[in-house]
């Protein structure tokens, strides 16, 4: 068999393998983030420290009973937790991580680290996660209860107008970078300026980053934005009448699509694995020449997906009139005029 | 033969779907088919050598079009037809005006065929005039539409803005002032 | 390589299925969706001869009919929900009056 194809696979098989832990992983940093800010301990009795919690949960969630509720819908409540979690896997798959490496020398020919390439990437993570409001529209509506309802009801209009802001502010980075491959729009910040300040276009797109990182948190419900499961009002929103497996996978889905989208922001404006910080440093030279600049990526996505636990038990939430008055009137504009200032300037230099 | 293999899988899945979009009664379902169609066609625009095009049909019509479908069914909570009013209105048990709509359906399906058997170049293989490299390519997509099209892409935009301002006004309920 | 008949054929079944739910069916909804079938079909059919003809020119009508599509659907859906307040039914046999 051919070694490349074998390497392509493993490739791939090690994408699902980090996901899956990564929605792990993040539940148990979730409970331990807020146990540090609560001031107390957070999950600490099963392994060492707590660290075989989620291991915990899953089994826990696995022998539990699954209920179905009289009058909902037998077809669609089966397949909504199914086409949430399936859609929050397929959005990471033009998701690249890592630069081309020949492995230490075992290649003729170098490999990319990522599942696949495509030279309109960005456009099919965008539609991929699109396709994930289905997951919980439907939850909301086969459940035949009038809290998921709610709850469905608010997830698809959420996600179609914050959905608007972030692309707008993803097309300033795409006019940048003039590529819609997201590999090449991460080797467009390779390099530095001035040979201080690391080349990552953060530092051109503040504006663009700061609607992204807002609108990313509210395209996966999470909290402030977290309104299709508001506890306080709609009990648990659109996964009230779940339970067991099918329970679990919403969760799973909601991390794997944080993960997605700290891996897009570290992509597409945080560098990639080009720069461990925002200054250059000596050792950045060094990362290259091993081929461990996909290290450099885990942390960068680390860090953005502390960010988001924290701001979550940091901030409340907000009401849901303010959502929307928020989404239309304020980052919407402020990403249109983003973008046409960055094309006015872009213009001015190079037209 | 793959590409074959893919082509009919892709129609029929297209088809198959389109056929339950009109062939059942729960709106909600009617919805979920027309996707999975357009995800089929949208699977044929990439087998066309139109990647940017299929994303673009996903984004627009799945992502956007389709869950505003999916808004208003659960608005109005419109539940699946009953049996006594799907008889009362199933076509096939309704006086000759419906009739009449399907005599025109089959007539329209006549005249398609018709112009499908007297064209010439049919049987020529889709990709074999052009390199896939131009017509694939977002970049050239990008600068026909902003020079040669500018005007019609202008035009769309006012379009736009009277549709929206034309959806506001009309879903707004009578004499409410905000 | 698949023959440029093939793709009108599937465009053109797609089509007359649009256009038997419009005739046929007794649903605003539905109706509405069977629409947007029958662009869908047109879709198809100017992206195989845009193929075909080696141009782009297919693909950016493509694009227009995509966004005339989504004003369509947008004022479409806003008649829906007025007429729905009004009747409380999506039977369109029941909007025959000129008033009311």
């Amino acid at each position: 068999m051919d070694l490349r194809l074998v390497i392509q696979l493993v490739v791939i098989g090690l994408t699902f393998f980090m996901l899956i832990n990564a929605s792990a992983l993040l539940v148990l940093a979730e409970r331990k983030i807020m146990g540090f800010m609560q001031q107390r301990y957070g999950p600490y009795l099963v392994g060492p420290h707590g660290a075989l919690q989620p291991l915990a949960d899953i089994l826990k969630l696995l022998f539990k009973e699954e209920l179905r509720p009289k009058g909902a819908d037998k077809w669609l409540f089966t397949l909504a937790p199914i086409l949430s979690v399936t859609a929050a896997f397929a959005a990471f798959a033009t998701v690249p991580w890592g630069a081309q490496t020949t492995l230490f020398g075992l290649l003729d020919t170098p490999i990319k680290l990522g599942v696949a390439d495509v030279n309109v990437g960005l456009l099919v993570i965008f539609a991929i996660t699109s396709m994930g409001v289905y997951g919980i529209v439907l939850a909301g509506w086969s459940s035949n209860s009038k809290y998921s309802l709610f709850g469905g009801l608010r997830a698809s209009a959420q996600m179609i107008s914050y959905e608007l802001s972030y692309a707008t502010s993803l097309a300033a980075v795409v006019m940048l970078a003039g590529s819609l491959s997201v590999r090449e729009i991460v080797d467009s910040q390779a390099g530095s300026w001035f040979g201080i300040l690391s080349h990552w276009w953060i530092f051109v797109q503040p504006v663009g980053f700061i609607v992204y990182a807002i609108a990313g948190v509210a395209e996966t419900n999470r909290a402030p934005f977290d309104f299709p499961e508001a506890e306080q009002e709609l009990v648990a929103g659109y996964n009230t009448e779940y339970s067991s497996v099918r329970f679990a996978l919403f969760p799973q889905a909601e991390y794997i699509n944080m993960t997605t989208m700290s891996a897009v922001a570290t992509d597409l404006y945080l560098g990639g694995w080009h720069g461990l910080l925002p200054i250059r440093t000596p050792i950045d030279p060094l990362i290259e020449q091993y081929g461990l600049g996909w290290l450099v990526f885990l942390a960068k996505v680390s860090g953005f997906l502390f960010f988001y636990i924290w701001m979550r038990w940091t901030l409340p939430r907000y009401r849901y009139d303010q959502l929307m008055h928020f989404g239309w009137k304020v980052l919407l504009p402020v990403s249109v005029v983003n973008l046409i200032a960055t094309a006015g300037i872009w213009l001015y230099f190079n037209g | 033969m793959a590409e074959t293999l893919i082509f009919y899988v892709l129609s029929a899945v297209a088809i198959l779907a389109s056929v339950l979009v009109i062939g059942q009664r729960n709106p909600m379902y009617s919805v979920l088919m027309l996707v999975l169609s357009f995800a089929a066609v949208a699977g044929l625009f990439i087998q066309l050598d139109a990647p940017f095009l299929a994303v673009a049909l996903m984004i627009v019509y799945a992502g956007a079009i389709m869950v505003l479908f999916l808004f208003v069914v659960m608005l109005l909570n419109a539940a699946t037809e009953d049996h006594a009013s799907w008889d009362q209105t199933h076509p096939l048990r309704h006086p000759a005006v419906t009739r009449f709509g399907t005599v025109f359906a089959l007539l329209l399906v006549l005249e398609l065929a018709y112009a499908l058997l007297r064209g010439n170049d049919l049987n020529q293989p889709v990709g074999s005039q052009a390199t896939p490299q131009v017509v694939g390519s977002v970049r050239e997509l990008g600068r026909v539409l902003f020079t040669d099209y500018v005007f019609a892409f202008e035009a769309t935009s006012l379009l736009i803005l009277v549709a929206m301002v034309g959806a506001v006004t009309m879903a707004r309920r009578e004499g409410e002032q905000r | 390589m698949i023959p440029l008949g093939h793709y009108l054929i599937v465009s053109a079944i797609l089509f007359a299925l649009g256009t038997a739910g419009v005739f046929l069916r007794r649903n605003l909804i539905t109706i509405l969706l069977s629409i947007e079938i029958m662009l869908n079909a047109v879709n198809l059919t100017f992206v195989a001869f845009g193929r075909f003809a080696g141009s782009v020119d297919g693909q950016i009508i493509t694009f227009f009919v995509i966004t005339v599509a989504a004003a369509e659907a947008a004022v479409g859906l806003a008649l829906i929900i007025a007429l729905f307040r009004h009747r409380e039914s999506l039977n369109p046999d029941t909007f025959t009056n000129l008033k009311w």
